[in-house]
């Protein structure tokens, strides 16, 4: 196994990390929220998903024409009903209440589910492989996830850059006072922004329970992997979260080639090394 | 009628009173100035009229309907639009987008891009740059272009000769006259008292929160206004 592979391999797993963060890095982009519940939504995100494929007989990837919407209305009610009350009161406020709501979403979990592993089956696809000229073999899978992430952060960008409500999230972004008095409701944006981050959580967590199996408690790693991708990358940047994924995917990928134990410490080793040398991320707050 | 009248107007920073029941009323078209010396509670008095201080519904009556009570989003729909004390541009976004940031007020009327890109040509040339690329006499013509974005019926301009190099603020004010013509209302706050008589018909002045004179300004007393600005 060659450094290139570990490279391309390392790669690879970073659009996956980058997926589950994008919904971390729009909620503090734009409203300054810290979401320590973002890794339980993940997973909340994989049962619902679970539930559909269940009822319905539908496979995972349709089943998101489904779990899609239903995570989009629960951000925007967990917003517009709870979290906007916990704007005004500075940072400590919103970092209780989500970290309640993660131990709300776990422990329904368990209630619900118990505490079994479950999986989302997507049958050929998940172990399909390329080979590459050099003998590289790139699971399609993956490749899928990537390009998805890719995807995301590009249609985020263009709603950011282009379009009439994304000007009015960057306005409130930077000075929501003043937004308000141009005629924005910072309320039902900030709303509506958590609506459409969720939507990426579920895309996230649909695709996450294809991948490796997942249990009521397992969203916490999540929440870790995502802060440190958004982190690296530089807090609100969004192509800045992808290479935040990328940095945070191959470092584990060379912490396993040297050996397998070092694989998630090696991650957090290089978030670790990044934060000494940038403290504020590669790309901070770029206007790409 | 008045466009914008209030009684006995109380405004409240938690428990400090910065305002004491202010009555104020502005016809429709006319151009009125309020003045006073710093701390007198003038940015007060515009941002309770704007929505961003809470007040009494009937506090504040703008074209005959309570709006004491409402958020500044729901105000600038209304037709109250704000240019604040420091200009206040969003500084992620051009000089366009924050222009166009005026629209969300979704109001139609005589003022577009193109408008305000005739009456402040210079804002044309650099309407892709990022808001802090310009100068401050350039960010004072946007964030007035913003207002108009919002084709108000009544624009309330805070301190716009604030910063600014005499020379820039005699221009700004020169444009003042192209705005009024379309028919809008314009309530300025001045510490600046000459610029501010020189521009309006009629003028308050606050002192301590407190109304302490209001007249015309065409032949007003200069000793009245200092005794009132510094409450000899």
């Amino acid at each position: 196994m060659g450094w290139l592979n570990i490279l391309i391999q390392g790669g690879l797993l970073g659009g996956f990390y980058a997926l589950f963060a994008i919904g971390l890095s729009m909620s503090f982009g734009i409203m300054r929220l810290v979401n320590i519940a973002h890794g339980d939504l993940i997973v909340l995100a994989a049962y619902v998903g679970l539930i559909v494929t269940q009822s319905t007989g539908l496979d995972p990837f349709a089943s998101l024409l489904i779990v899609v919407p239903v995570m989009f209305a629960l951000g925007y009610a967990l917003q517009r009903g709870l979290l906007n009350s916990t704007l005004s009161g500075g940072l400590l406020p919103p970092l209780l209440v989500t970290f309640g709501i993660s131990i709300i979403i776990q422990n329904g979990l368990l209630q619900g589910f118990g505490a079994y592993d479950h999986r989302l089956q997507e049958g050929a696809i998940e172990t399909a492989s390329l080979r590459l000229p050099g003998g590289i073999d790139i699971g399609i899978y993956p490749l899928l996830v990537f390009v998805v992430a890719v995807l995301a952060i590009a249609s985020l960008q263009l709603l950011f850059y282009r379009t009439r409500l994304g000007r009015a999230f960057r306005a409130v972004s930077d000075d929501p006072g003043t937004a308000e008095l141009m005629g924005i409701d910072d309320r039902k944006l900030y709303a509506l922004a958590l609506g459409i981050a969720m939507v990426f959580t579920a895309i996230a967590g649909v695709l996450f329970g294809i991948r490796t199996i997942f249990a009521p408690l397992a969203g916490p790693i999540r929440l870790i992997l995502a802060f440190e991708a958004v982190i690296i990358g530089g807090l609100g940047s969004l192509w800045g979260t992808l290479i935040g994924g990328v940095v945070l995917g191959v470092a584990q990928a060379i912490g396993a080639a040297l050996d397998p134990n070092w694989q998630i410490l090696a991650g957090h080793l290089a978030f670790l090394a990044i934060l000494i040398v940038r403290p504020s991320g590669l790309f901070p707050r770029t206007r790409d | 009628m008045s466009l914008l009248r209030t009684h006995n107007l109380s405004a409240f920073y938690g428990d400090f009173q910065a305002l004491f029941e202010i009555n104020v009323a502005v016809e429709d078209g006319e151009t009125v100035a309020i003045i006073g010396a710093n701390g007198a509670g003038k940015t007060t008095f515009l941002r309770t009229v704007a929505g961003a201080i809470a007040s009494a519904a009937e506090a504040v009556v703008f074209d005959g309907k309570a709006v004491g009570h409402l958020p500044p989003h729901e105000i600038v729909r209304l037709g109250i639009a704000m240019v604040p004390e420091g200009r206040r541009l969003f500084p992620s976004l051009t000089v366009e987008e924050n222009l166009l940031l005026g629209t969300h007020s979704e109001r139609k009327g005589p003022w577009t891009l193109k408008r305000v890109y005739e009456l402040f040509p210079r804002l044309y040339d650099l309407r892709h740059l990022p808001a802090p690329a310009l100068s401050g006499g350039q960010q004072q013509m946007a964030a007035i272009g913003r207002g108009l974005m919002a084709n108000p019926r009544l624009l309330l301009c805070d301190e716009l000769s604030l910063g600014l190099a005499p020379v820039v603020i005699r221009d700004i004010y020169q444009c003042l006259g192209a705005i009024t013509a379309e028919g809008t209302t314009v309530v300025l706050v001045e510490q600046d008292i000459n610029r501010a008589l020189d521009a309006s018909v009629r003028f308050y002045c606050f002192q301590e929160g407190r109304l302490a004179l209001a007249a015309p300004t065409a032949n007003f007393d200069r000793a009245a206004i200092t005794a009132a600005y510094f409450g000899l």
